[in-house]
């Protein structure tokens, strides 16, 4: 490479400056239709296997349309184990979690970033710091002590944590968000009055709707797929949620592939659906978290 | 303050407080059943002198990671860069990269499962017309972990959504001054993207390679860490010996040895970071 070449490029070229320009975009949509296919294939051959019958999956080389529709290998799968309990179970956990999660991390974002104490930034550097800790390394001490206090089985190992600010990444999310917020509205309500909860209750809270929203669907989405955490703490299977019961479910049915497609795609399709209409929290969310940081 | 007071308690029960525990439980033979003794630095030595299994899943992680880490950077970072091509129809484009991502990952494990088939599976059922042998994928020893790779890369939505926020932040004049100075897309690219968006390579590298360490669901679900022991990530291992073996004075060893390890990995990314990442505010 030559300091000469970038001269040479200049030089009028036979497609001109437009052309390329024209050439690169096209070259950039080959590859995004190209990337989109690869990224899709995966889940159309999901869906496509969820309605086939077991003879046509085992075709080679493989059809794409299944015929006939096999409709009733949902109803199959979902009741083969009981998925609809197993769907309330995994509620029962991802509800009284978001609430926690949204409340103690929207106090902690507050305290952290409105209110001043002395030493807060560096507390809150040492919390940051969890970010970076392998959770292989609380995974053992905090399962001894559930177990020692005799809540094995329950879901307080799952939801209790998260009432004391959940993942310090959404403390951390919450806090980059009120950071951008105006001081101002913080002091005029405090001359009309207001003690600091009420700053948070009625000002901040309602200009921050949108990162309270994406850290809610953050949370409900670790807890929809978590599998570590009720694997550890859950031995009953009246207390399975969706992810134990699919594993439990793939464990039985091996090779029932159509089966286990069906019972996949609805362990699927709330989450995709949830994404698709909220995708913009988000993006969102982890824009804010991922500059600034 | 009173108002942080449950994120600093939570900081306390849930991460300092085990972490000295797991330390002190790694220098006991604490067995779920019987009564813990001290054994003092025992269960260390024989980590790192006496268990075949140890070193193995270490080897076998790190091939994980030095396959998937920097080839989920590359793809993320080129769909980012071609997504800030201002092209019509971005938000359809993003939308599908980032779909996988939400897939909950025991379900993404079943899919692949039934996609590494080796008789019926997709990817074979596209690579035999190609000229391609038919592959074991994870049912082989030398494809289990390749396949496993792949399989991560159909997971780089954040990586690449924080990309694009980092591409997004370039002046649009440093770009124009390379126009004037004649230079090509690619001296954009060497000169003005790359060097741009070193910060957000960092924080993407830093970010996957704690996590990459640490991947379980996917050995536990699809492979069981086989076959013959030649997917055992370490945290699979960690779990067999703790969850399986019951033996959580040793497995809080093998914990702290990975602490120590991705502790060491972050503390040599950042110092290295101070010769290639440049930060246009200093």
């Amino acid at each position: 490479m030559s300091a000469a070449e970038p001269v040479k490029a200049s030089a009028p070229s036979r497609l001109g400056r437009t052309g390329r320009a024209r050439f690169g975009a096209l070259c950039a949509y080959a590859l995004l239709l190209t990337g989109s296919v690869v990224m899709l294939i995966p889940l159309v051959w999901l869906v496509r296997s969820s309605f086939m019958g077991l003879g046509q999956i085992f075709i080679f080389p493989p059809e794409w349309i299944p015929d006939p529709w096999q409709w009733d290998n949902y109803p199959k799968a979902l009741t083969t184990i009981p998925f609809v309990r197993y769907f309330f179970n995994t509620l029962f956990i991802l509800v009284p979690t978001v609430v926690g999660t949204v409340i103690t991390a929207a106090l902690a974002a507050f305290g952290f970033s409105r209110l001043s104490w002395p030493g807060r930034d560096w507390v809150f550097g040492v919390l940051l710091s969890a970010l970076m800790l392998p959770y292989a390394v609380t995974l053992i001490p905090t399962f001894l002590l559930w177990a020692r206090i005799g809540l094995i089985n329950t879901y307080w190992p799952l939801v209790l944590p998260d009432w004391f600010g959940g993942s310090i990444f959404y403390v951390f999310l919450l806090r980059q968000f009120f950071l951008t917020l105006p001081r101002e509205l913080d002091e005029a309500a405090i001359i009309d009055g207001a003690n600091p909860l009420q700053v948070l209750r009625h000002v901040v809270v309602p200009l921050s709707r949108p990162a309270l929203i994406t850290v809610a669907i953050f949370t409900a989405l670790f807890e929809w797929n978590d599998f570590l955490g009720p694997l550890i703490y859950l031995n009953d299977s009246r207390q399975f949620t969706l992810a134990l019961g699919l594993a439990e479910f793939t464990g039985l049915y091996t090779s029932q592939w159509h089966l286990l497609m069906a019972a996949s795609t609805v362990v699927i399709a709330p989450v995709l659906v949830l994404f698709l209409f909220a995708q913009r929290y988000f993006i969102e969310g982890i824009t804010l978290t991922g500059i600034k940081a | 303050m009173a108002c942080a007071a449950p994120a600093v308690l939570g900081f306390v029960f849930w991460q300092l407080g085990p972490i000295v525990a797991s330390l002190l439980i790694a220098l006991t033979d604490w067995r779920i059943a019987a009564t813990p003794n001290w054994i003092g630095l025992d269960n260390f030595q024989q980590i790192l002198t006496g268990d075949r299994l140890f070193r193995k899943s270490l080897g076998v992680t790190a091939y994980y990671a030095l396959g998937s880490v920097p080839l989920r950077l590359l793809a993320a970072f080129v769909l980012a860069v071609l997504l800030n091509q201002k092209i019509r129809g971005l938000p359809i484009f993003r939308t599908i990269f980032y779909l996988p991502s939400i897939v909950p990952l025991i379900a993404s494990s079943v899919l692949w499962i039934w996609l590494f088939n080796p008789d019926f599976g997709l990817l074979n059922a596209i690579l035999t017309p190609l000229g391609v042998p038919r592959l074991q994928w994870i049912y082989g020893t030398r494809t289990v972990i390749p396949a496993l790779i792949l399989m991560s890369m159909w997971d780089i939505g954040p990586m690449m959504i924080i990309f694009l926020a980092g591409l997004q932040g370039v002046p649009r004049q440093f770009y124009e001054a390379v126009e004037i100075d004649g230079g090509n897309p690619w001296h954009k690219m060497r000169h003005v993207t790359i060097p741009m968006v070193t910060p957000t390579i960092l924080f993407n590298l830093i970010l996957s390679v704690i996590g990459t360490m640490q991947t379980f669901v996917q050995a536990y679900v699809m492979t069981e860490g086989g076959p013959d022991n030649a997917s055992l990530l370490y945290v699979l291992y960690l779990y067999n010996k703790a969850f399986e073996q019951s033996q959580m004075g040793y497995a809080s060893a093998l914990a702290w040895v990975l602490f120590v390890i991705i502790a060491g990995l972050s503390v040599l990314l950042f110092r290295s970071s101070s010769r290639w990442v440049y930060y246009a505010g200093r």
